[in-house]
């Protein structure tokens, strides 16, 4: 369990990245903060020419409130944006998905662009930004470019950033008013990859007794995070009722075809989903009604 | 008055050290001029080598040597079988390095020696092998059909043993029963996994001729005998030091093909020479254990009482048997329990597969025999409507009926003969710590009534510990007051220097801190065999207390001379002898330890020495020039110790995850040297056993690939998923050592898989769920609430 051998780059600044990128391409892996790469690289299933390491590049760090939404730089750890209280405060679910993200020193190393950039379909911070319709900031030494969420994740470990692109930046929308959201998964232990997870933003009409929209977003039933679209058609205009719920997490079992694997075979990840989609919805209306803004 | 100190919560004199991050490892030690090694391993359940081309890694840049079966010398003999059984008629071992065939994934082929391990791991990619694939065997029912393709073509059978034990009259039982209930019962395959895998360094010193072995093995003494045995030297000429280390959980007591090979390589090249093995390795190189399939059959009378035991089942050995049959031995021999079963038949095939091989991992074959005899149980209670603690009362040894033999022979070759134990009154105290009644009565009612899914369990165990052959030990007052104590024994984690001090500090009446316990050095005591099988406090305990005790009486031989008083009237306390009545004239002990070896002492500041006149030799005839003593206990046969376990688990039918909501365990293994010692080892159990209830299960396809070699894959339970564990303490006296001690290592290991299961099937009888197999999964669980709902 050694790494094939390869070159270590250790750059300070984004232009020098950015350059080193353009120069190495598919040859060059990006260290973020190592919590997926460096098993692989132990295990040797990838096996990089270089490796450019960017926690010295201090400028792709921070969390800053803008368009009405909170920018995270990808370098920041996701430990700083458990505890950033701007986060707690203007997205919630974030704030509610990452502790699930690993234990808390995977998480101290752990990156929001590194999980960003590596599109896990089962990793919590993909499945967030879908939910909340959030964007991914691309960077190269041909220029920036601003990728929506929905088409940022292709396929398991694969998004649309080119060889010479880094995820600079990564976007999450504000909730509008009267919404609330909830963030639910099950996994064989604390802190594993979910076997089914899922979140969800829940917008109330004037009223407060109907459904103006709903967002439902599942990890780990596809090979990339996945939004339950017949389901969240239904909810629009729903009544605030048990029986709403209910229906859309039958909804959700007929749209979602998971894979099996090991630890879960995929009519438990069909069931579970619907569940947890009856739970979740449940949970994020509770919270839109309770003015809880979560 | 004495001390006590044999029985008091004494906190763990290994903490400070390893807690702080000072603990020695292998892997911490490093030699000048070390070279690392790698292993080339099999990517194939089972194939035959063609050809090896290591020619392209032997020229690679910091590539010492590569070594293929014909390179590795003396190595080239078979792995030993080291505990042969009459029953296994059909033993194989390995070669340290395959030599035509490979019969499991991570068989070793050949070996690359580098300046450092990320070049020898290079040039592993360099070697060519040519093979030739054969049908793999995985399946244990298929291997034993008559037709199924064979892991060992010469021995022409995949059935590696073949055992029978019969006790009473099984089939008149059976036939005149009011009552038989059957059960197809399953545990999946599993293995311990050590925080610190497996790892060797070994150096060949010229300045005095020996081999220096660092080795994480359970079983020092065995190693270095069988290193000097294969390389021809004496064995004062092989030093083998198994220092702290991290685990063991009997996956590290083996003679494995590493453990010839890197001292092999560090004599062929003198040089010293390391392998670690890394969590990979681990997974498909150190031994596994569990999967057994069990179709067994209990008969009962009107009344629940058991007529007769009758259990059949397939053993999964793995692709060879160096380690015998032990484990399915054990399985047999403790399936009855705490229970009287007059008339038993159980058989057993051991059966060869292309996976890893199989010995004895924490527990050992005793929660399988557990999970079938509690399952058991548990179905006789259902069927007959009665409480499920209550059919287990009905049908245990009574207090007065031991010594109880079960009437077979057991692992160490001894009777199965229970020495003591009071299993109705261990069981009384479990009820009484959960509150059993009112639990059953009220409050399972009333949170099953809010539609929740609630349930509670029972489960009841012994466990044979303490087993022969023999261990011993030395023990030394020093004439500075200290205390020496060396073992055979190595430690990997047990608190071996906290309690084995606790005993020679009672003995002595010392305080603890002064007893300083070396172990797992065999330059420091050369009999014994190993810490294995729940026996060091009872085995080494033993010995140490008996070496103390000759100590304590040469002292006060010694202190009666010098005040020329009878030996009787002399009191110990307080470290010092003295006598009754004036506590004035006596001696320390660091005062006696000089009076036996009148030697110089330049230092010594209370000097107990004084000139005298001459009386002929400075030792008289019969006096030696220290305290010491070393003394051997060889049990006559294992000491039993017992337990029951209750839990209340809630599921989830909608998810299939469970949570304990409390966890009971009542436990007796003798007189209590430290209980937070023992409660340490029953958490550790438990919290294992929850692993092999919900969690861990290795997982191998029809090809025989393991699927999740990984931790990412192979779920250990962590901090998170273990309840908080509350202990009561039962103490039966053993009768049968000098301490009345018996082991624990092993204990909570064993009943969580029954536990479980019937914890979760009373919370989910709305849906009349069965559980047969373990591990559970919450795949699993929600699968049988589906079918059987």
């Amino acid at each position: 369990m050694k790494p094939a051998r390869f070159v270590y780059h250790a750059p300070t600044t984004l232009d020098a990245t950015l350059q080193l990128l353009a120069e190495l391409n598919v040859d060059a892996k990006l260290l973020a903060g190592g919590q997926s790469l460096i098993p692989m690289l132990n295990m040797r299933l990838v096996r990089p020419g270089h490796l450019i390491d960017l926690q010295h590049v201090s400028e792709l760090a921070g969390i800053h409130e803008r368009d009405g939404g909170v920018a995270i730089g990808a370098m920041t750890r996701q430990r700083q944006v458990e505890r950033s209280p701007l986060v707690a405060e203007r997205i919630p679910l974030l704030a509610e998905a990452i502790r699930h993200v690993g234990h808390l020193p995977i998480r101290t190393r752990g990156t929001i662009g590194g999980s960003i950039a590596h599109a896990d379909p089962a990793a919590e911070l993909p499945g967030v930004l879908l939910a909340l319709d959030g964007t991914v900031r691309l960077a190269s030494a041909r220029g920036e470019r601003t990728v929506a969420a929905r088409d940022f994740f292709v396929d398991i470990l694969t998004t649309a950033a080119e060889p010479d692109e880094l995820v600079r930046e990564v976007w999450f929308p504000s909730l509008p008013p009267r919404s609330g959201s909830a963030w639910l998964e099950v996994a064989r232990r604390h802190g594993d990859y979910a076997l089914v997870g899922v979140g969800a933003v829940v917008t109330l009409a004037d009223d407060g007794q109907a459904v103006a929209a709903a967002r439902l977003c599942f990890i780990s039933v596809a090979g990339r995070p996945v939004q339950a679209t017949q389901a969240e058609a239904a909810l629009r205009g729903a009544p605030v009722t048990p029986a709403t719920w209910r229906e859309a997490g039958a909804l959700v079992r007929e749209e979602l075809d998971p894979p099996a694997d090991l630890h879960a075979s995929a009519h438990y990840r069909r069931h579970v989903a619907g569940v947890l989609a009856e739970r979740v919805l449940e949970l994020a209306a509770r919270r839109a009604q309770e003015g809880a803004g979560r | 008055m004495p001390t006590r100190i044999f029985g008091e919560r004494i906190k763990r004199a290994e903490d400070p050290r390893l807690l702080t991050g000072r603990g020695r490892f292998v892997d911490d030690i490093d030699l000048p001029g070390q070279l690392h090694v790698a292993f080339l391993r099999s990517p194939h359940a089972h194939a035959r080598v063609r050809a090896i081309d290591a020619s392209a890694a032997r020229a690679m840049e910091g590539v010492v040597a590569v070594w293929t079966y014909t390179d590795i010398g003396p190595c080239q003999r078979r792995m030993p079988l080291l505990i042969p059984h009459p029953d296994l008629t059909h033993p194989y071992t390995r070669f340290a390095l395959a030599r035509d065939e490979v019969n499991h994934v991570g068989e070793p082929v050949a070996m690359v020696i580098a300046e450092s391990r990320y070049l020898a791991e290079d040039a592993l990619e360099a070697i060519a092998v040519d093979w030739e694939e054969l049908p793999p065997v995985v399946d244990i029912e298929a291997a034993v059909r008559p037709d199924a393709p064979l892991v060992h073509e010469e021995l022409g059978t995949n059935v590696a043993a073949h055992y029978v034990g019969i006790v009473g009259d099984p089939d008149r039982a059976f036939a005149s029963a009011a009552h038989v209930f059957r059960e197809r019962l399953v545990i999946e395959r599993s293995a311990s996994m050590p925080i610190e895998p497996r790892a060797i360094l070994a150096t060949w010193d010229d300045t005095d001729g020996v081999l220096r072995v660092w080795d994480t093995t359970q079983a020092p003494i065995v190693i270095r005998n069988a290193l000097a045995a294969l390389f021809g030297l004496a064995p004062t000429q092989v030093h083998v030091v198994a220092p702290d280390v991290g685990g063991g959980f009997g996956g590290k007591i083996m003679v494995y093909p590493e453990e010839v090979l890197v001292p092999y390589a560090a004599l062929a090249l003198r040089r010293p020479v390391k392998w670690t093995e890394d969590r990979f390795e681990h997974f498909v190189g150190t031994n596994h254990e569990r999967l057994q399939i069990h179709d067994a059959e209990i008969a009962v009378d009107s009344e629940g009482r058991i007529l007769g035991v009758r259990d059949r089942f397939l053993h999964d050995a793995g692709a060879y048997t160096p380690y015998g049959i032990i484990v399915p031995i054990i399985t047999a021999c403790q399936l009855p329990g705490p229970y009287k079963v007059p008339n038993y038949h159980v058989e057993f095939r051991a059966v060869y597969s292309n996976t890893v091989p199989v010995s004895p991992y924490r527990g050992a074959g005793r929660p399988h025999a557990c999970f079938v005899m509690e399952r058991l149980m548990d179905r006789v209670a259902d069927e007959l409507g009665l409480d499920r603690a209550e059919v287990r009362q009905r049908n245990f040894i009574q207090p007065d009926e031991f010594p109880y033999d079960v009437g077979l022979i057991f692992q160490d070759g001894a009777p199965t003969r229970y020495d003591s134990g009071n299993y109705p009154a261990m069981l009384d105290r479990l009820l009484q710590e959960m509150d059993y009644h009112r639990l059953v009565s009220e409050e399972l009612p009333r949170l099953r009534a809010e539609g929740r899914y609630v349930g509670l369990g029972i489960a009841c165990y012994v466990e044979g510990t303490g087993i022969g052959p023999y261990e011993g030990a030395h023990v030394r007052v020093e004439p500075t007051g200290h205390v020496y104590v060396a073992t055979g024994m190595p430690q990997q984690g047990q608190a071996h220097q906290t309690v084995l001090a606790q005993i020679v500090a009672e003995e002595l009446q010392v305080p603890v801190e002064t007893v300083h316990v070396i172990e797992g050095d065999t330059a420091h005591f050369e009999f014994g065999s190993g810490t294995y099988a729940s026996r060091s406090a009872v085995v080494a305990g033993s010995a140490v207390a008996l070496a103390a005790r000759s100590v304590r009486e040469q002292g006060l031989r010694l202190a009666a001379e010098e005040l020329e008083v009878d030996p009787a009237d002399l009191l110990v306390e307080d470290g010092r002898v003295f006598v009754r009545g004036t506590p004035e004239r006596g001696f320390t002990w660091a005062q006696l330890a000089q009076l036996a070896n009148p030697l110089r002492y330049a230092y010594a500041g209370d000097l107990a020495v004084r000139p005298r006149p001459w009386s002929g030799p400075a030792l008289p005839q019969g006096r030696q020039p220290a305290l010491e003593a070393t003394e051997y206990y060889s049990p006559p046969h294992a000491t039993w110790a017992s337990g029951a376990v209750g839990a209340v688990i809630e599921v989830d039918p909608a998810t299939g995850l469970l949570q304990f909501h409390r966890l009971w365990v009542v436990h007796d293994c003798g007189k209590v040297i430290n209980p937070m010692v023992v409660e340490g080892q029953i958490h550790g159990g438990i919290a294992q056993g929850i692993g092999g209830a919900f969690y861990e299960r290795l997982h191998y396809d029809e090809n025989g690939q393991l699927l999740n070699a990984s931790f990412m894959d192979f779920l250990i339970p962590t901090a998170m998923e273990i309840p908080r564990i509350e202990v009561a303490h039962l103490e039966t006296p053993s009768p049968l050592n000098p301490l009345g001690v018996k082991g624990v290592g092993e204990a909570g290991a064993i009943p969580l898989p029954a536990l479980v299961a019937a914890a979760v099937e009373d919370a989910l009888r709305p849906f009349q769920v069965h559980v047969t197999r373990m591990p559970l999964s919450p795949d699993e669980l929600l699968r049988l609430i589906h079918t059987e709902a």
